[in-house]
């Protein structure tokens, strides 16, 4: 372990962080609804914390190694989680504890979406902006961000970004610079981003909640800047359009490349994870709409179309937006959302869950075991897209799955001894640990009811469920800490 | 530039990391076993693509479609012939460089035209190699040889011994030495660390003396430096393979020449190809066998095996039982400096062999070859200057104008047919084949800079 080259790299991120801080003063200066100071002093405290790690290390220029790696993302992911709750703590609008606050922070940066701030559209803007802005940085992660502006990370780039990308297989890279491919990938972000802003705008959103809610869309977070989340503006195009760049965002970023590269679609048809990942949201549209039809929950056939579909979309990319009271749905369509949320987006994307390659590699492997039992001697590759897999990503993706469910599980026992009842114990879980937002029962609508302890563990589930369970648990081991 | 390099074997994976090092390149680097590639991943900053490299959808993933060079190391010539083919057809890859084993694909030179088989250079490590070790053959005393502008200039490596004249005194009395020699001192190693030699430098016994000089004074200037060796009669090879069988054939004219090969086919096979060596079938490290062909009287004992371990521990063998010089062929960089102090005489790292090759095609500049020295850390360029006086940084121009970076020296000058060994007042010109040595590589893209032309010369 080379913990002085990790604290050089640790200030250095910190640094660059605290320039996160200076859009919402600009908002502020322009709006003037509440107040400049949390941000100024938020600012001044992660810059100086910055430089005080950096400056007495700046000279150890060492290659990361791999377990350097880990603890460099683990660390960046909880100091910012703590660093990004300075506004909101320092805020007197609205008065959050230390818990509150950094469970916005971190449910911000892992583009989780839950929130614990009630009474939303009466808060300033630059707060508001800020939470936006967190949940824009984290979508892609600011650890390849990192990568892209700072060449001095080099192939130590390289495990940072591989303990920071989502999905089973990580050494594809789009261009064969790590800091070309980290520069790519932000690009087509942005791009999108401001694609998604610019049709929000057009269709009747103010330009304020246009770039907000743009943020919060490509990042698959799910924060809005009102209480009612998307379903204050009561508008279908605005509902469409989020359907769109929400299904664009959950897409692998690697596709959009090779898509924008070629100027062709074909990426898109031949990769199976993508078909997987509209079929099931297809389907499971399909389902919410006719049953929400059959019960007749809404009065129109189109508001059931619009809003099944929008629901759907937003809990199967794990994005979290509202546009109606999902929880209160008839029959098991709640519990289904989640489901499906356990899903989530495809690998490389920035969406949460389990994410599509996994699943789609589990039921494969069912489907294997299945054959097996009829031809005991036949061989039997995994495929995907034509191409079979190494044993190896396969037995990672069980590894994957058993640890997911076994935190879950623990997890949702934890809160359960805190006092939560099932419902919302199972869902808040769920929520967070596939980075979702928004569960039932209790935390239907926001998180601010719950205890001081089910919020720590849900911060804790956010955080591994951003960094894939395995990047956040390998530091417990006693393997990694032996030198 | 972006580079394509088809083949992570011992070479593939040397260049690349080569060529990984520096900042202007993008590599992707193909091959069949997603072992080794992930080994690299993890290693360098380069993409990796697992497939053959000869298909036209992999090169594809590989990026053929902007890629600037394809260098295709695969250990099939075919395949790599197939590969430029299919490069050049396909995707219009401008430079394409392909590893060619065999002879028999490169006795017709027709064969490698655009109109045929668009491969723009053709390199052979194995004859690469081979040349190296004769060079090595030819001057016993010297520990490497290296040619310029087609073997007119060659830079020499030697290790300074009391009883070379030189060795105690000043370079500039070699003067005095040899009144009709002209030669230049590159760079001193003395304990692994570069001395400027200046005309006052003492050399002192240990030193590791680089200097350029026509070839033919390479002899009278090694002497200078130590006592000559007698010069080389018998020489025993331990290994048939490609490089072995190449260097018999080569050296049984001139020299006495026993191969020894471990498989019975192989040996068979040799025996057919070459005419007076004597092919032995056997164990390289079986010391009845050594003692039973006289190892005591051989000259030369060379390892040239793919085992590395197997490479030293029968040149340790042959050395204890007798033979005078022992040389062995070592692929690992770490084991070069292990047994080069110690009981191997000369190490050989062919891939530092191959590799100066290949950089002489991707450096900017009008650049003809590459030598790396000193396992890399150092490079002997030659360099073709162009331009006038006020396009171009170096022709016309006096040595000593020429702002040249710290620990580059220009060594010698190669006009037409006449090699001038360079001297503080003398002026380039057009056309020159100049001669640098660096003996810091991180220098290389300022000496680059000084050789490209100014956009005035188009």
């Amino acid at each position: 372990m080379q913990l002085l080259v990790i604290q050089r790299i640790l200030g250095l991120l910190l640094v660059i962080f605290s320039s996160t801080l200076l859009p919402p003063i600009g908002i502020e200066l322009y709006y003037q609804d509440g107040s400049v100071m949390p941000f100024v002093e938020a600012f001044i405290l992660t810059l100086v914390g910055g430089i005080a790690l950096y400056l007495p290390v700046r000279n150890q220029k060492k290659e990361l190694r791999l377990r350097d790696g880990f603890l460099v993302v683990v660390l960046f992911w909880t100091v910012l989680g703590i660093f990004g709750g300075l506004p909101f703590y320092l805020s007197e609008t609205p008065d959050l504890s230390i818990t509150d606050a950094i469970f916005e922070s971190i449910s911000g940066l892992t583009t989780t979406g839950a929130t614990v701030i009630v009474g939303l559209d009466q808060m300033p803007h630059s707060l508001l902006f800020y939470r936006q802005e967190i949940q824009w940085l984290g979508g892609m992660g600011i650890i390849v961000l990192a990568v892209a502006v700072l060449p001095m990370l080099g192939i130590g780039g390289m495990q940072l970004f591989r303990a920071e990308t989502p999905g089973p297989m990580k050494d594809n890279k789009l261009t064969p610079r790590i800091t070309e491919t980290a520069k790519a990938l932000w690009y087509i972000y942005l791009g999108l981003t401001v694609a998604c802003s610019l049709a929000y705008w057009v269709a009747g959103m103010g330009l304020f909640d246009a770039i907000a809610h743009a943020f919060s869309t490509v990042a698959i977070g799910g924060f809005s800047t009102h209480d009612a989340s998307m379903g204050y503006f009561d508008n279908t195009a605005i509902e469409l359009i989020a359907v769109v760049f929400m299904l664009l965002s959950g897409v692998n970023f690697a596709i959009h490349f090779g898509a924008i590269r070629n100027r062709t679609l074909r990426p898109y048809w031949r990769d199976s994870e993508f078909k997987a990942y509209i079929s099931v949201l297809a389907v499971v549209s399909v389902i919410t709409i006719s049953y929400l039809q059959i019960n007749r929950t809404f009065s129109s056939t189109t508001e059931s179309i619009v809003t099944g579909l929008f629901q759907v979309v937003s809990i199967g990319t794990t994005t979290g937006f509202t546009t109606a009271e999902y929880y209160s749905w008839p029959g098991f369509l709640p519990v289904l959302l989640i489901y499906v949320s356990f899903i989530g987006g495809c690998s490389g994307s920035t969406g949460g869950g389990i994410k599509v390659i996994r699943i789609l590699l589990l039921v494969k492997q069912g489907a294997r075991e299945l054959k097996r039992l009829v031809h005991p001697n036949a061989q039997i590759a995994v495929k995907i897209g034509k191409k079979p897999l190494p044993e190896k990503v396969l037995e990672a993706v069980w590894g994957f799955f058993a640890a997911y469910f076994a935190i879950s599980a623990l997890m949702i026992l934890l809160l359960m001894a805190s006092g939560l009842d099932l419902e919302t114990s199972f869902s808040a879980v769920a929520a967070c640990l596939n980075n979702l937002g928004p569960g039932l029962g209790d935390v239907g609508q926001n998180f601010a009811s719950i205890n001081d302890f089910a919020k720590w563990v849900l911060c804790l589930a956010m955080l591994l469920g951003r960094l894939e369970i395995f990047t956040l648990l390998v530091l417990f081991t006693p393997a990694f800490w032996r030198k | 530039m972006n580079i394509i390099i088809l083949g992570a074997g011992q070479v593939g994976s040397t260049v690349a990391t080569e060529l990984a090092r520096e900042e202007a390149n993008e590599i992707t680097i193909v091959d069949k076993d997603q072992a080794i590639l992930s080994e690299l991943q993890d290693r360098l900053d380069l993409r990796t693509i697992c497939g053959n490299g000869s298909y036209p959808n992999i090169l594809e993933m590989a990026g053929a479609d902007d890629a600037d060079m394809l260098i295709a190391l695969t250990n099939s010539d075919e395949i790599n012939m197939m590969a430029c083919q299919i490069a050049s057809s396909l995707f219009h890859t401008p430079t394409k460089i392909a590893r060619i084993r065999s002879s028999e694909y490169l006795r017709n030179p027709n064969l490698f035209s655009p109109e045929s088989i668009p491969v723009d250079f053709m390199i052979s490590p194995e004859s690469l190699v081979t040349d190296y070790i004769h060079h090595l053959i030819e001057h016993p005393s010297a520990l490497q040889v290296l040619d310029f502008a087609g073997g007119k200039v060659q830079l020499a490596a030697v290790k300074a011994y009391d009883s070379g004249p030189l060795v105690g005194h000043a370079i500039k009395t070699v003067r005095q030495h040899m009144p009709d020699i002209d030669m230049r001192v590159a760079a001193i190693f003395r304990d692994g660390q570069s001395i400027k030699p200046s005309a006052e430098c003492v050399v002192e016994a240990g030193d590791e003396v680089y200097f350029i000089a026509a070839r033919e004074h390479i002899p009278a200037v090694l002497s200078e430096m130590r006592k000559l060796e007698k010069p080389i009669k018998r020489v025993m090879l331990a290994g048939g393979g490609n490089i072995g069988g190449q260097l018999a054939a080569l050296l049984e004219k001139d020299y006495q020449v026993k191969v020894i090969e471990r498989f019975a086919g192989r040996a068979k096979q040799l025996s057919g190809m070459l005419d007076s060596s004597i092919v032995l079938l056997g164990d390289a490290a079986d010391p009845d066998l050594l003692t039973e062909e006289s190892i005591e009287s051989m000259d030369v004992f060379c390892a040239l095996t793919n085992d590395d371990e197997a490479n030293i521990l029968s040149s340790m063998l042959a050395k204890r039982l007798g033979a005078k010089k022992v040389m062995s062929l070592i692929n690992r960089p770490a084991y070069v400096d292990l047994v080069e102090s110690g009981l191997i005489d000369i190490a050989i790292s062919p891939h530092q062999v191959t590799i100066g090759t290949l950089l002489a095609h991707i450096r900017r500049g009008d650049v003809v070859a590459v030598h790396a020295l000193r396992r890399g850390s150092a490079e002997a360029i030659e360099a073709i200057a162009h331009g006038d006086k006020s396009s171009s940084k170096v022709v016309g121009r006096s040595i000593e104008q020429i702002k040249l970076p710290t620990g580059v020296t220009i060594s010698a000058i190669v006009r037409g047919d006449e090699v001038i060994i360079a001297h503080h007042d003398t002026m380039i010109e057009s056309e020159d084949h100049v001669i640098l040595f660096l003996t810091d590589k991180k220098k290389i893209s300022e000496v680059e800079r000084l050789f490209q032309v100014g956009f005035t010369y188009f």
